[in-house]
């Protein structure tokens, strides 16, 4: 980033006591990798390398002016290839799968790549007891510039008909639903790209 | 908490405040094209958000809580202990939960190759560091003040001195990656990213206070932070909550 002449503020100096409440999100900022995903040897993926089984969900982050982002951090957290969470409110118990924890991180590279090795989740019970939710990762993505995290979720362009019953996906406009599906790629894994912004603007939920 | 037809307890996490959602801050130039346009849309809690990693003991070493120990001499620059509870918003602590810090060293130089700023690097401080609560919350570290940094944001930016941390709690609502400043930094005035959060009671929150009952003698000031996470579910134990308030 360039210097600018702009000033920006004053702000006013801090004039209460801190409350309870709350602690505010801040921006991860640029120099988070050598904290958060350098001491893992740049990323950490879901699945232990002995799975041979292991799928690739890779893909690139780009921001509003369609410029890859070289200092995002993405973290994927999912079911394992039953449907169960390895987490004790599963209600059905914390089930450990043999090389799998559910969780990965990874930070970008300089044209915004990132890539994570998982299995694929099975299909997840539903919140309203009726549909089953289609395999689906949840996926949170931090950047220089992103004051508070943004959450969307990863479904499967080869689950046509899953994806087509998915209460959320079917929540969504057509044009915010595309932007979910990761497309399989010969060989390799399932591609999902990520932007923050623009036209092809991924959806981003709050819960 | 309400409960699905198919057994699944879903507790319920305090909504985003107002004015800390992933917005526009224009102050802060890097926001421009990197938040959403449009507004979030609405998801039903399910077991995929109410869960999380659950990172812990596995990824902490013994001397990660000390970044004065992990080179081959000390540090440079003021040595100091950095010190909490971890809490969610009814103030229950949060036991057995990872904490990962990192931050510049006295000069406000991070070990980082992006990182320009002519200030000196210094071979035994990385910045980096870990822990995990204990089993009433309570977390500790040893590390060395960071100096303030220039950015480039605008003319003459620097921020103020902070320790970037990260907690992934105990389900996806909880993560917080935030940053923790020092009590009295002249340079609040004029820093975007600590003013992007608008509340000033909740912006206050992201500074420590100086605590001399901590501070040992002759050796390291304290400095006291507590972090509180969302939810679940809003049953304030309110004992908990006034005293460590
Ligand atoms: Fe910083």
């Amino acid at each position: 980033m360039s210097s600018t002449p702009d000033t920006v503020g004053p702000y006013p100096l801090p004039s209460v006591e801190p409350t309870f409440g709350p602690t505010p999100s801040q921006t991860v900022g640029p120099y988070f990798s050598f904290g958060l995903t350098e001491p893992w040897d740049e990323r950490e993926d879901a699945v232990a390398p002995y799975r041979t089984d292991a799928i690739e969900i890779f893909g690139q982050v780009f921001d509003g002016l369609g410029e890859p982002i070289p200092d995002a951090m993405i973290e994927t957290w999912q079911a394992d290839p039953d449907g169960r969470f390895n987490h004790p409110d599963d209600p059905r118990g914390a089930v450990p799968y043999e090389g799998f924890r559910g969780f990965a991180r990874s930070g970008t590279d300089e044209q915004g790549n990132w890539r994570v090795r998982t299995l694929k989740p099975g299909s997840i019970p539903a919140a309203d007891g009726v549909t089953p939710q289609a395999p689906h990762i949840v996926v949170t993505v931090m950047a220089r510039g992103v004051l508070r995290q943004l959450t969307t979720r990863i479904y499967f362009g080869d689950e046509p008909e899953a994806n087509a019953a998915d209460p959320v996906l079917q929540s969504l406009p057509e044009d915010a639903r595309r932007t979910l599906i990761a497309e399989p790629v010969e060989g390799r894994g399932y591609r999902f790209d990520i932007h923050l912004q623009g036209d092809d603007e991924t959806a981003f939920f709050q819960f | 908490m309400s409960e699905s037809e198919s057994g699944l307890k879903l507790p319920k996490y305090s909504p985003i405040p107002e004015g800390e959602d992933p917005s526009n801050f224009a102050e802060y130039r890097s926001t421009k094209y990197r938040f959403p346009k449009r507004p979030l849309f609405h998801l039903p809690p399910s077991i995929g958000e109410i869960t999380g990693p659950l990172l812990g003991e596995d990824r902490v070493g013994p001397h990660d809580h000390d970044l004065t120990a992990h080179g081959h001499g000390e540090p440079l620059g003021e040595r100091i202990i950095v010190h909490g509870r971890l809490l969610d918003s009814g103030g229950r602590p949060i036991p057995g939960q990872l904490i990962e810090i990192w931050q510049a060293n006295a000069c406000g130089r991070y070990v980082h190759k992006v990182d320009q700023h002519p200030a000196p690097l210094d071979p035994n401080f990385t910045g980096v560091g870990r822990t995990v609560t204990d089993a009433e919350g309570r977390y500790r570290f040893i590390t060395i003040k960071p100096g303030a940094y220039p950015w480039g944001n605008h003319h003459n930016a620097w921020r103020p001195q902070h320790i970037h941390f990260s907690i992934t709690g105990r389900a996806l609502p909880q993560r917080l990656v935030t940053q923790m400043y020092f009590p009295g930094d002249p340079l609040f005035v004029q820093d975007p990213i600590f003013n992007a959060v608008r509340d000033e009671k909740a912006r206050n929150r992201m500074i420590s206070r100086l605590d001399l009952e901590e501070t040992v003698p002759e050796w390291a000031l304290a400095y006291q932070w507590d972090i509180v996470l969302r939810g679940p579910d809003e049953t304030p134990n309110i004992e908990t909550a006034e005293e460590h308030g």
